[in-house]
């Protein structure tokens, strides 16, 4: 009966991210385009866009390899995967056991790691540009993704999100300057790697700058659908896991009730809006930066999950 | 379980060392300044948590103190010295950021590694804040050193001050004389630096110390 209602729960977070993460970007869209005094689509514009790419016939590069067709599958297989890990409404998950952190850093990282060599097969240099950006981020932020994991896993001794949503809503720990650490460093890799705006504007195509748009140039049609929902699924992805490891409060645990699970569901939803709406703040009121202070960005990241990694050995109860 | 006195003052505590890394990050003066007043408004809270939490009303005054010159008093008129000497939009990284900041990292792992063993039988709170507040001193030197413009070398003496007064407010029993005392002669010698840095400014017309270490007194 557990298993029944853990597979059920399972089934529906994986729908449930999927359904989310357009309205996501759109809200995000929104909050932005009024911010700065302009009316915005409505928030179903990416599910529209979506659409309408899906319907739209697949161009291919003449040189294109079987690679290139392939990716968009792998990559946004792997980030919904991703996705359907972390906890969002209850951490009674029939996946819960492999819900470790370490293998959510993997999925997220050959997702990139299949989108950079897309980038490449085409043998366009703005591809070659984009992957090679991509992967000069990438260098930066998953050592620090990895020592933020590090210090919650010291924390809590388990990297299974399950288990860090369990004991953070139990109130073991309070206030760290470890956890403080980790959360600032984890937003800052988050705000990279979801290509956001000090880093990375995926809403313009100027050459300068752009790092994701370059690698997706080539992509078109339902391919191109792919990628982007896969983006969006990533976008989310770090909302939730910032969410589940920093503040799950109103998930539901094992063995409450499905009145608690639902009531997980509202919550979470509210939490991607405020989410939303602090990332659309954010953006709005910070300039982009030169790709070349991205790495201090980041490198400033590392250095403060490093640090809270540290300051772990001189508080209290560890 | 952890009680909530003790998660405040360490949260706090740790703001003000993240503003310490904030002020190595900066390249530009004003906004040097303001992360400076930020670093003193956190300190602030510290003192009036910890008179708070511990019942000690003497350092409602040190944050009073703390609240009056260093978040008020002393960056207003650093910023007007900066607009009157019209270097606002100095530049000024000696060392590379990404170099020092690396080297804070450094500081920091250095100075707990000092604190663990000496304060082996103390609180955890001593223990974190003494860490703490060494790193704050630390990275106010790094400061001093990795910067050209004297006026951020001010910043970072400042900084040293607010590691001391942190030290200060966490442990027990630190008699207000001593407190008062601290805060006045920071307040003299900021007064000493401020004349200093007009006098310098006249003398070379740069505040640069790169530029000025070349002269060897034969000047015309």
């Amino acid at each position: 009966m557990t298993l029944l209602l853990a597979t059920f729960y399972q089934i529906l977070q994986m729908l449930l991210v999927l359904a989310l993460a357009p309205l996501l970007t759109g809200w995000v869209r929104l909050v932005k385009a009024r911010l700065v005094g302009r009316r915005g689509p409505s928030m179903a514009q990416p599910y529209r866009d979506l659409l309408r790419l899906l319907r739209k016939e697949v161009v291919l590069a003449r040189n294109a390899s079987w690679l290139f067709r392939a990716v968009p599958y792998m990559m946004f297989t792997a980030i919904w995967l991703a996705a359907g890990l972390v906890p969002v409404f209850t951490t009674q998950l029939a996946l819960a056991p492999t819900a470790d952190l370490i293998a959510l850093i993997a999925l997220l990282g050959s997702a990139r790691f299949f989108l950079a060599l897309a980038g490449m097969d085409t043998g366009t240099s703005f591809g070659g540009i984009g992957s090679s950006r991509e992967m000069m981020i990438a260098a930066l932020a998953e050592p620090a993704m990895l020592m933020i994991v590090f210090s919650v896993a010291i924390l809590v001794r388990s990297t299974s999100l399950a288990e860090i949503a369990d004991f953070m809503l139990s109130g073991a720990v309070g206030l760290r300057i470890s956890l403080a650490l980790a959360l600032i460093a984890l937003v800052m890799v988050a705000i990279a790697e979801n290509a956001r705006i000090p880093i990375d504007n995926p809403a313009t195509h100027l050459e300068l700058t752009m790092v994701h748009e370059a690698m997706v140039l080539e992509y078109s049609g339902r391919h191109l659908a792919l990628v982007e929902a896969a983006s969006m699924l990533k976008m989310l992805l770090y909302m939730a896991l910032i969410a589940c490891v920093f503040a799950p409060w109103g998930m539901a645990t094992a063995g409450s009730g499905v009145a608690a699970a639902l009531g997980g569901v509202a919550v979470f939803v509210a939490k991607l809006a405020v989410g939303g709406t602090l990332l659309a703040l954010f953006e709005t009121s910070i300039a982009k930066m030169r790709v070349f202070r991205v790495g201090e960005f980041l490198g400033g990241a590392l250095l403060l999950s490093l640090l809270g990694a540290i300051f772990l050995y001189v508080s209290r109860g560890v | 379980m952890s009680d909530l006195g003790y998660d405040v003052a360490h949260m706090l505590g740790a703001v003000v060392l993240l503003m310490s890394f904030a002020l190595l990050y900066q390249r530009r003066l004003f906004s040097l300044l303001n992360v400076f007043t930020m670093q003193a408004l956190a300190l602030t809270a510290t003192a009036a948590w910890q008179a708070y939490s511990h019942g000690e009303p003497h350092l409602y005054i040190t944050a009073l103190l703390t609240l009056v010159l260093k978040a008020i008093l002393i960056p207003v008129a650093l910023h007007r010295i900066v607009v009157k000497m019209k270097i606002h939009r100095t530049i000024e990284p000696a060392l590379g950021i990404g170099l020092t900041m690396v080297a804070g990292v450094s500081l920091v792992t250095l100075s707990i590694l000092l604190v663990l063993p000496v304060t082996a039988d103390a609180t955890a709170l001593t223990r974190e804040n003494l860490a703490l507040s060494l790193s704050v001193v630390l990275l106010g030197l790094l400061m001093m050193i990795s910067r050209r413009n004297a006026v951020s070398q001010v910043v970072g003496f400042m900084s040293i001050e607010n590691g001391l007064i942190l030290a200060a407010v966490g442990v027990a029993g630190m008699p207000l004389v001593v407190e008062m005392s601290v805060a006045f002669s920071v307040m003299v010698a900021f007064i000493i630096f401020g004349i200093f840095l007009f006098h310098i400014r006249e003398r070379f017309d740069t505040l640069d110390m790169q530029k000025i270490e070349s002269f060897r007194g034969e000047s015309d």
